[in-house]
């Protein structure tokens, strides 16, 4: 793949210049805007591989640039927050931004959510099996394999399973879950989540309390990750 | 307090009081006329005002005083029912009467109002003392990684040539180290400031207990703590309805303080348990605990036990009690037998028992 393209709308120029070092000395090309006004200016004039958005911009609300980004832009956002209100995050995720990272971050932490929003896989009924570290699962025979060993799920375990695997690297919230995978009735009984997310890690996880890849975004629900 | 509570009642309730009591007083005197002396019965009367003034403020108690001498000349001294005084004595008595109810509400005034100035006076001295020591610990505590932060770039910029590779990487460490410092007290100001505001809402949903501990320990063993974490964790435990965010900053800060205070090489257990809808989670350590005297206040705001090293601004512990009340929780400290300190954990919530639950 060619260079990706970033561009960073951040109103802080310590961050702005943070991300330049960051981004160009892992060789993405870096466009900057100050503002929300000149970011989506940008955005319009060359389309970006991808934007990181912060979300407390001086001239219009991060959560409404993000709106104004959706109705055109489909390549991926990921917001960047100083609150830790979980909210906040939950709602950006809603309107579309493929992931969050709270300041301060880590920057091998940013780069790991860039290079996972940026390969994008792209898995649809005609991908027949996902890797995921050791665990294989099969989407047409709705089997689950971790090594040779095969993995004995119940129907939901398996629902949820295949799909975090289909959202590798993404955070799901809470919500989204429930909504999926028992239905919209369900989005406020997230008592069957953390019961099946616990059973789930039980029989994937070689510690179920020290998860590998089912992991815990607190306050905003669950990512699952291959080991890196 | 009780005169500030009744001094903050309407001043027109104050008037309308002030002369109910003159009049119920001196009713319930009238009967008494026939066989008590009219002078005993003016001490009675002299005694309600004194008692209004206790209460109230003055000029209900000054009505109150002239009411009063007035009722005694007109319905108790001679001759009945007219403003007329019959002898000299008498006379000289209303007049006392008169001097002494106005002095001694006077007096009761002058006194109350020295009393709240003391208690105001007293506040501010606290309120200066607080701030003195909040400004002495956060100056401290901010001042210090960045003191470690400038010193650390300055040597990185201007002093290259002489810094080994292993120098630099050191540098750099500290200021790795100190930004970390930095970021969890700004942290904990935060979340003081949250509490204070009196703003904080718990937003409580489904906790799985083996997460929050694992989690939190986890984050605690991220700062290379040299300690040794145990957990023990009853498997039966049922899943919680509580703030998830705010049982990981409690679960954190004693953590994080048990890290600091007990030297390396401890061992601290994380232990939690269902007692009846009731989540107990106990934190020990086979430190040195706790001086006895001081076991009631280290969860005070900005309270630091007395002869520690630097470091910590009080808040920490300040924080998981606040936190803990919030969710309508409980927090003890006691030294163990064996030694060493225990913080136990009380929160009552919702519990669901739906690990068996075959939901398919």
């Amino acid at each position: 793949m060619s260079k990706a393209n970033i561009l960073v709308i951040d109103d802080e120029a310590q961050i702005r210049k943070l991300l330049e070092i960051t981004l160009q000395s892992n060789d993405y090309v870096v466009a900057q805007a100050a503002t929300a006004k000149e970011g989506l200016v940008t955005a319009a004039n060359h389309p970006p591989d991808m934007v990181i958005l912060d979300l407390g911009l001086p001239d219009i609300n991060g959560h409404e640039v993000l709106k104004q980004l959706r109705e055109w832009y489909t390549n991926p956002v990921i917001i960047l927050s100083v609150q830790s209100d979980e909210t906040d995050i939950i709602k950006a995720l809603d309107n579309g931004a493929n992931d969050y990272l709270v300041k301060p971050f880590r920057t091998g932490e940013l780069l790991a959510r860039i290079r996972s929003v940026l390969r994008s896989k792209v898995i649809d009924e005609l991908t027949p099996v996902i890797n995921i570290g050791d665990l294989q699962i099969d989407l047409t025979l709705r089997t689950v394999k971790k090594g040779i060993e095969a993995i004995k799920l119940t129907a939901t375990e398996y629902n949820l399973l295949s799909l975090f695997a289909r959202n590798e690297g993404k955070v799901l919230t809470h919500q989204y879950l429930l909504r999926e995978v028992w239905g919209p009735g369900y989005i406020n009984q997230s008592q069957y989540l953390r019961v099946f997310v616990a059973q789930l890690r039980k029989k994937i996880e070689n510690d179920p309390n020290r998860p590998d890849y089912l992991l815990t975004e607190s306050g905003v629900g669950y990512r699952m990750v291959g080991k890196e | 307090m009780v005169t500030s509570r009744f001094s903050r009642i309407d001043r027109k309730y104050q008037y309308i009081i002030s002369v109910l009591i003159v009049g119920i007083v001196a009713s319930a005197c009238y009967p008494l006329s026939h066989i008590v002396s009219y002078r005993a019965l003016g001490f009675i009367l002299l005694i309600s005002v004194s008692l209004i003034a206790m209460v109230f403020d003055i000029l209900p108690v000054l009505l109150a005083a002239a009411l009063s001498a007035l009722i005694w000349d007109f319905f108790f001294i001679p001759p009945y029912f007219t403003f007329q005084v019959g002898t000299t004595e008498d006379i000289i008595m209303l007049c006392m009467y008169f001097v002494v109810a106005m002095v001694n509400a006077a007096l009761t005034y002058k006194i109350r109002r020295m009393e709240k100035a003391s208690i105001l006076q007293e506040e501010r001295e606290n309120t200066v003392k607080l701030y003195n020591t909040l400004l002495n610990s956060l100056s401290h505590e901010l001042r210090t990684p960045i003191a470690t932060i400038v010193g650390a770039t300055d040597n990185l910029q201007s002093n290259t040539a002489k810094l080994t590779p292993q120098n630099r990487y050191e540098l750099v460490a500290e200021i790795s180290k100190a930004s970390f410092r930095l970021n969890q007290q700004v942290e904990n100001l935060l979340n003081m400031s949250r509490l204070e505001s009196g703003f904080i809402q718990p937003k409580k949903d489904w906790c799985d207990i083996n997460e929050v501990v694992y989690d939190t320990v986890k984050r605690i063993e991220e700062n290379k703590i040299p300690q040794q974490i145990g957990i023990s964790i009853n498997p039966d435990i049922p899943l919680f309805k509580t703030d998830k965010g705010m049982l990981e900053q409690i679960l954190y800060n004693l953590l994080n303080n048990a890290s600091l205070y007990t030297p390396p090489l401890s061992r601290i257990d994380v232990s939690a348990m269902c007692h009846a809808d009731v989540l107990e989670i106990i934190v020990e350590d086979n430190g040195p605990g706790f001086p006895k005297e001081e076991l009631d206040h280290v969860f005070d705001k900005f309270y630091r036990l007395k002869n520690t090293q630097t470091g910590g601004t009080g808040l920490g512990l300040s924080i998981v009690r606040g936190f803990t009340e919030a969710l309508d929780g409980s927090v003890s400290l006691e030294n163990r037998t064996t030694g060493g300190a225990r913080f136990t954990l009380q929160i009552a919530a919702e519990t669901s028992y739906l690990k068996n639950m075959k939901h398919e």
